[in-house]
């Protein structure tokens, strides 16, 4: 059947599969035929993903982020790649006045300066194919809006829109393309740490012109979308997917 | 912990309520500048100045400042 949208077949490496938007996005990449790579901090969290993909030949790597040390280990472990999703990531909500070095640091560190380095540890062994895909899990915040006590957050994804254009044209000569997704508010366990109250959740879903949050699986199709070969001539570009959230 | 020094950090975080109104039987809910950024202000100030992790859900099931210190108190290393 044509389907130029497909993925059957591609090797793909997601970051952040322990949970939320890597879970999902492994989950359908296997669905729709990929073969993966899943990388993720939390051991269990890991292997219930791995335990949910579809399809044979997945291999899952343990690694955490917030060390840029274990990038080569991981990199070692690779095939050549056709695609690459990075999906690790965590909030901090402080308001400003309370901001602090250390804090800062964690945050850019796992959000954009490890997905920024693991990039290139790819290219530079060349495991990305000619041809491949990058995708980055970014954010309405920080790229189209912010929120209340959310300046660290929003300042790691801004950081990362900004990479993603740069690496894009200096990609561009191997063929590699680079784009990102800016998701709104999506139906995970990042908020679940409790500093967000139940009311307040019900105040803010009231600000989407579509009346809900978005689900992780939404944000994976998007990015599946621009996994496939449908998207050949998409490079530095950003995919809005926030339920109307940025047009009001 | 000193009770007092806690209402003073509390007091701290409101931008046009007088300091001199906050005791330990302030019910903080009901000052009119009572927002979710104070309330994630609360959140930063605890953990900034008594190195303790407290919920928004605790902070909103509270009454007065007193109710918050003490569950501040029952957490310090």
């Amino acid at each position: 059947m044509y389907n130029p949208f497909s993925i059957e077949g591609k090797t793909i490496f997601i970051t952040g599969a322990s949970s939320g938007i890597g879970r999902a996005t492994a989950i359908e990449c296997s669905r729709m035929g990929a073969v993966l790579f899943i990388t993720g901090r939390n051991p269990k969290g890991l292997q219930e993903t791995y335990d949910k993909l579809e399809g044979n030949g997945h291999v899952q790597i343990l690694a955490d982020l917030s060390d840029s040390l274990n990038i080569p280990d991981i990199v070692d472990q690779l095939s050549p790649l056709d695609g690459a999703v990075h999906c690790a990531g965590f909030t901090n909500m402080t308001p400003f006045q309370f901001i602090g070095e250390k804090d800062l640091n964690a945050i850019m560190q796992v959000n954009f300066t490890a997905p920024a380095l693991l990039s290139q540890a790819l290219v530079k062994t060349k495991k990305l194919k000619k041809g491949a895909s990058v995708v980055f899990i970014s954010s309405i915040s920080g790229v189209y809006c912010s929120s209340v006590a959310g300046s660290m957050y929003s300042a790691s994804k801004g950081a990362v829109n900004g990479l993603v254009k740069g690496m894009a044209l200096d990609l561009a000569p191997r063929k590699i393309r680079v784009n990102s997704v800016t998701p709104g508010m999506i139906d995970t366990h990042l908020f679940s740490e409790g500093a967000i109250t139940e009311e307040l959740f019900r105040e803010d879903i009231k600000r989407y012109p579509l009346s809900r949050y978005g689900q992780p699986e939404e944000v994976a199709h998007a990015v599946i979308y621009l996994l496939s070969d449908a998207t050949q001539w998409i490079t530095g570009s950003n995919l809005l997917i926030d339920g109307g959230y940025t047009l009001l | 912990m000193d009770l007092n020094i806690f209402i003073e950090n509390f007091a701290a975080l409101f931008e046009e309520t007088d300091a001199q109104l906050f005791n330990a039987q302030t019910r903080f809910k009901e000052i009119d500048e009572w927002s979710s950024l104070i309330l994630l202000s609360v959140i930063a100030m605890i953990k900034v100045e008594y190195d303790v992790k407290i919920k928004g859900d605790e902070i909103t099931s509270s009454q007065t400042v007193e109710d918050l210190y003490n569950i501040v108190k029952s957490r310090v290393q």
